[in-house]
């Protein structure tokens, strides 16, 4: 099938209504391949309902979601959007807490998802270096044999996005990454994310004002489920309308 | 002076005496008649059944009936028969007086078969059709309906033009046409009129009535027949479907009764109480020991021993439900399955704990005055019990819906389901709130297991056969949703009485319960689902 | 391969639970057979076919334990697929009584002469031989758990309500089967076995055999769990019961996983099931009440859900004091022991024993990071 945009992800009149509330109102944009975009809107403008849809956990009620201008994602759910290689970061951190940090590295490790093959698996010396690799760059090699569940939170995170890297999607969603973390913490992961970013697709929903304006790339602002304004920070952040959501009227 | 009354009486009595055996000399036809009963063969009965009836004697009816009893005794040696009452008083089937003194050594009651109690029947509805009491009248048309004895006829036709009370008159009309039908003599155009007549009553008796007709009928009225045959199937097809649609909603309310507690404490806060069961069998052991202290102290007071006991009932399983809550639920909320397991463990130890009190067999509940009996309606009948406790579970339904929506407590209540910890920091204490709708949602089980109590055997394992019955409706209703609830009841209780006639009653139950499996497949939070984050944690 | 994975999945605690019953296999007939009835070492017949039962239901608990302790499949139906294995196995044993029966028709057992039954319903075809018994003793309820499990888990049908259709499930199993025309001895189920193998049932050595037979089954059973639960997919069933959510978007088919598992589990409450009816010489529905399977789980949440070896031990030791209280004067009091033990456990003591005790020893050797040792059952999983 020939790609109908060549957009990496693009989203066209998307309405989701929830017993009548329109969580996301005829909502449109598209992400290109290799950018990384940051999506910001107050709590309740639908961020998190738009990730849901792009991966397949809510059905919309109209609207289209194409990915890499070929699948149309509101058809799968959510197992048959993470082959097309789309990874999540939830909102609240979610790990496997009974697993060691390397057992949900090497769960989120690219490889056969059938039960089949899991039952035979074995590991092989390349996963251990790519868990080793990707252990490093989340900063928790130290840490690799502890369970998931003793980590801090701002550690969940990382894993979060470590397992992310490990599944070596072609786009990355993440949800407030830095919620919960200290101003340190903060920074570390925007480098990280811009990191992720040289190879990977990525699209950030974050309230931080300062967070974005550390990634320093292309904004999207959502409100009641449509989009208000795109732009860079500087011109996301004056634009009148904008400002009157944040601040109220 | 005393003894002058004293002669006199006597001589009126004896008087009396003459006077009375020479009406027995001087014996007229309903005297012929009750001489015939003393042959002892059955023909001779028979005869003396019919002469009896016909003979205009006001004591024929009595006699009839005590015939068709089997309390008519007679001495053939006396020539004498006798009018045995139901306390086994006898009296004298020729005077109608009490019998006073020793009765003969060869008494023996009248021997009758059922082709004599049919003609009895018949008979006594004749005897009765010109009684003053309408309903009579009515009953005794229907018999001669039944029995269509030919016999009857005159009075009938008789009757027939001096009623005035339309239903009797219709069902003398009826008995007329049975008549006709089954008469040889009657004219072609007479049949077809009887079975339009007879089509229009449309019940069992008459399609019977239709169906035992001789085949050699003239080809017209065979027509009619057919015809009526098949307007009176569709009607009781008709009357069917009424009667599984009023099972049905009988079988539903009963669950809606069950489940309704249970849609509380689950739908609104999560809380899976395997124990609910028995809340029901609390509130029907209530019952149970009102009805006894009743029996006990004063038994004028039973017909009020529901309304005694639903206020109990509600208090007691309440108060079980809030300890419950209290000692061990609140412990595990968001531990669903544990909380499942805990409370399946108190369901032990409440049937066990009833057990050890009142005995593991059932208890006897007896069933008020106003509860007992039944009442036809068109083709069905109706039982005052069923039909009081499907007034009862839509009073108590309406009423928890009214509380939910117009009181604080259901503000509140409704404010926790929705959003605990915003309704927490609102300044609503979530635990208290949580304490009383379990239970509230218990109350109501209780005050269920006082209905139940007029239906089902009041035993320890009562509650037993309501709790799997009960998640089902609150699962195929949709959880948190009282609406769902009743309606998910009212849908499988009258699911399953429709399927009862094909399936059995087993199988129709196996087959609901697939069913419900497969629905919650498509549906699986139920028909009426809430669809929001609340009910996804 | 699998030599690898079974070392690996073993630990100390696994082997010593091993070598512990496969030794029971052996002594217990040892001490009813080569003892006289005098000697003090003597163990009765009648101990041996109740120990034979207690392993039975360590299998059943073993095989609750595989989905509720590491899949968090609640399942509150698992007597079913025990009692369908127990029924596959009467049904061998009915066909092998043939014209020793009250009536001796040479094929239909006795109840369905006595149903004016004139010939042999067809699903009763091909049960006299042994091995088609055996196939069916695993293949009817993992059928029914695979047809069972592919609805409800494509439905993503989980948690409490998972639990409640499992238990109507087997339910309506119990009004079906309470049913003559179902053709399965309808109250009275299937009883009065003569022989297994050509063996006497009632024979002391077929006892003896068969409690042996059990034991080994159970030793089976124990290692093939360990090896499923240590491979990746053991992990991938862990991660499914504490973050499904997760699981799913990392793209694990979380649906194939657990119906794999569940269809597992019930074959194996199906052999425990067959194991259980020679021994005790009947199968009748009331195998199939939701109060049998419930209670089976409180053996698996008394013992330590998420541990096997726990689970195995809370069947045999709450079996145990269920003998003790309901053999004597005690019987009224055994009910409210059985429930109070569902509400302390839960309260009071939420890991199970095992799990408790292994905390405990972890706690006092170093803490935390030995905590880690046993990552499956530590810290306490949700739901
Ligand atoms: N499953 C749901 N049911 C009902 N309302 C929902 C559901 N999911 C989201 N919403 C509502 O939709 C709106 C958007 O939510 P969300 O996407 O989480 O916002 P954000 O992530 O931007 O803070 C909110 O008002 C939320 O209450
Ligand atoms: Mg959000």
């Amino acid at each position: 099938m020939e790609p109908l945009t060549s957009a990496l992800l693009y989203l066209d009149g998307v309405t989701v209504s929830f017993d009548g509330f329109k969580a996301l109102n005829n909502l449109s944009f598209a992400i290109a391949p290799g950018e990384m975009r940051a999506i910001i809107g107050p709590n309740g403008a639908g961020k998190t309902t738009m990730m849901d849809v792009v991966t397949g956990k809510t059905r919309p009620d109209a609207g289209e979601v194409l990915f890499d201008g070929r699948h149309n994602l509101t058809r799968l759910d959510e197992t048959e959007v993470a082959a097309l290689g789309i990874g999540r970061k939830f909102q609240k951190p979610t790990v496997f807490d009974n697993h060691t940090v390397s057992d949900n590295i090497e769960l989120a490790l690219k490889a056969d998802r059938r039960a089949r093959a899991a039952l035979v698996w074995r590991e092989t010396a390349e996963e251990r270096r790519r868990v080793d690799e990707l252990l490093e760059i989340i900063c928790l090699a130290a840490a690799r044999d502890r369970l998931a569940a003793s980590l801090s939170h701002g550690q969940k995170q990382w894993l979060e996005i470590g397992m992310l890297l490990a599944q070596d999607p072609k786009l990355l969603l993440v949800d407030e990454p830095v919620a919960g973390m200290t101003d340190t913490e903060t920074r570390q992961t925007a480098e990280l994310l811009r990191a992720i970013n040289r190879e990977h697709t990525v699209v950030v929903v974050e309230h931080d004002m300062a967070f974005v304006r550390e990634l320093g790339v292309k904004v999207t602002c959502l409100h009641e489920g449509a989009v208000l304004a795109e732009g860079t920070i500087d011109q996301v952040s004056t634009n009148k309308r904008v400002v009157e959501v944040y601040l109220g009227r | 002076m005393r003894d002058v009354h004293g002669r006199v009486a006597a001589l009126v009595f004896a008087l009396g005496l003459i006077l009375a055996g020479a009406t027995v000399a001087h014996a007229g036809p309903y005297e012929d008649a009750l001489a015939k009963f003393t042959e002892g063969s059955l023909s001779d009965t028979g005869d003396g059944i019919n002469g009896v009836a016909v003979s205009g004697n006001p004591l024929a009816e009595r006699v009839l009936a005590a015939l068709k009893d089997g309390r008519l005794m007679f001495s053939a040696e006396k020539k004498t028969v006798y009018i045995q009452a139901k306390n086994g008083k006898l009296f004298d089937a020729f005077t109608g007086k009490p019998f006073t003194g020793k009765p003969p050594d060869d008494i023996d009651n009248v021997i009758v078969n059922n082709r004599l109690r049919n003609v009895i029947d018949a008979d006594l509805g004749a005897l009765t059709l010109m009684s003053r009491n309408s309903n009579r009248r009515f009953d005794a048309a229907q018999a001669v309906f039944r029995s269509r004895d030919l016999s009857v006829l005159p009075n009938v036709e008789k009757a027939l033009a001096e009623e005035t009370d339309p239903r009797t008159k219709r069902a003398l009309e009826q008995a007329r046409a049975a008549i006709l039908l089954y008469d040889a003599k009657s004219s072609a155009a007479d049949k077809i009129a009887a079975t339009a007549v007879i089509g229009d009553r449309g019940d069992q008796d008459s399609l019977g009535l239709l169906d035992g007709l001789p085949p050699d009928l003239p080809p017209a009225v065979h027509a009619a027949v057919a015809a009526a045959r098949a307007s009176i199937a569709h009607t009781l097809a008709l009357w069917n479907g009424v009667q599984n649609a009023w099972y049905g909603l009988s079988l539903g309310s009963v669950l809606l009764l069950a489940a309704i507690g249970l849609a509380i404490t689950f739908g609104v806060m999560g809380v899976i109480n395997m124990a609910h069961g028995e809340m029901v069998m609390l509130g029907a052991y209530v019952t149970f020991v009102v009805q006894q202290a009743i029996r006990a102290y004063d038994p004028n007071l039973f017909d009020y021993s529901l309304a005694i006991a639903l206020p109990l009932a509600f208090a007691v399983a309440g108060g079980v439900g809030i300890v419950i809550e209290r000692t061990i639920i609140r412990f595990l909320y968001g531990r669903p399955l544990e909380t499942l397991l805990a409370t399946w463990g108190l369901s032990l130890i409440l049937q066990q704990t009833v057990r050890t009190i009142f005995g593991p067999t059932n208890e006897d509940v007896g069933n008020p005055s106003w509860m007992s009996g039944a009442f036809d309606f068109g083709g069905i009948t109706i039982t005052y019990n069923r039909l009081w406790i499907v007034c009862f579970a839509f009073a108590v339904f309406l009423a928890l819906l009214a509380i939910l929506r117009y009181t604080r407590f259901g503000l509140e209540m409704r404010a926790v389901t929705q959003n605990r910890p915003m309704a927490a920091s609102m300044g609503i204490r979530t635990g208290r709130v949580d304490a009383l709708t379990f239970g509230l949602g218990s109350a109501i089980a209780g005050i269920a297991g006082v209905a139940l109590s007029q239906i089902d055997n009041v035993s320890p394992n009562l509650g037993q056969g309501y709790i799997i019955d009960s998640f089902m409706v609150v699962v195929f209703g949709g959880v948190g949703n009282l609406w769902g609830t009743a309606v998910g009841a009212l849908t499988l209780g009258i699911a399953n009485k429709f399927l009862e006639p094909y399936a059995g009653a087993v199988l129709g139950k196996i087959a609901v319960l697939i069913l419900i499996i497969l629905f919650i497949q498509k549906r699986p939070r139920g028909m009426f689902a809430l669809k929001g984050r609340t009910v996804e944690a | 391969m699998t030599r690898h994975l079974l070392i690996r999945s073993l630990d100390r605690g696994a082997v010593t639970f091993v070598i512990v019953v496969a030794a029971l296999a052996i002594i217990v007939p040892v001490l009813n057979l080569a003892t006289p009835a005098s000697s003090a070492l003597h163990l009765p017949t009648y101990l041996v076919a109740l120990f034979g039962k207690y392993a039975c239901y360590a299998l059943l608990a073993l095989s609750i334990d595989l989905i509720w302790g590491y899949c968090g499949i609640l399942s509150l139906g698992h007597g079913a697929f025990f009692a369908l294995g127990g029924y596959a196995m009467g049904m061998y044993l009915m066909r092998q009584i043939g014209t020793r029966g009250i009536y001796a028709n040479p094929i239909l057992p006795d109840f369905m002469v006595f149903l004016n039954w004139k010939a042999l319903p067809v699903y009763w075809y091909g049960f006299q031989w042994f091995p088609y018994a055996l196939l069916m003793i695993f293949v009817v309820p993992g059928a029914l758990a695979f047809v069972f499990g592919w609805f409800a888990f494509r439905s993503r049908v989980s948690g409490v309500y998972l639990s409640i259709i499992t238990q109507a499930l087997t339910y309506a199993l119990m009004l079906g089967f309470f049913r003559n025309n179902f053709g399965f001895g309808g109250n009275n189920g299937l009883t009065d076995f003569k022989d297994l193998l050509g063996f006497n049932v009632q024979a002391e050595t077929t006892r003896n055999a068969l409690f042996s037979i059990s034991c080994l089954a159970v030793v089976l059973a124990f290692l093939l769990c360990r090896v499923v639960i240590a491979s990746k997919f053991g992990k991938v069933l862990v991660a499914i019961r504490d973050a499904e959510a997760r699981a799913r978007f990392l793209g694990y088919r979380v649906e194939s996983y657990k119906l794999f598992v569940f269809t597992l589990s019930a074959c194996m409450a199906g052999l425990a099931g067959a194991l259980y009816v020679p021994q005790v010489g009947i199968i009748n529905p009331s195998e199939f009440a939701p109060g049998n399977s419930i209670e089976a789980v409180i053996w698996v949440a008394v013992g330590g859900r998420g541990t096997l070896v726990g689970a195995a031990l809370g069947a045999v030791a709450v079996n145990y004091a269920k003998t003790f209280f309901t053999g004597g004067m005690l019987a009224p009091y055994w009910l409210f022991v059985l429930g109070g033990l569902f509400v302390v456990v839960t309260l009071l003591l939420p890991r199970g024993i095992v799990s408790t005790l292994r905390h405990w020893t972890a706690l006092q050797r170093d803490g935390a990071s030995a905590a880690a040792e046993d990552g499956v059952a530590e810290p306490l999983p949700a739901g």
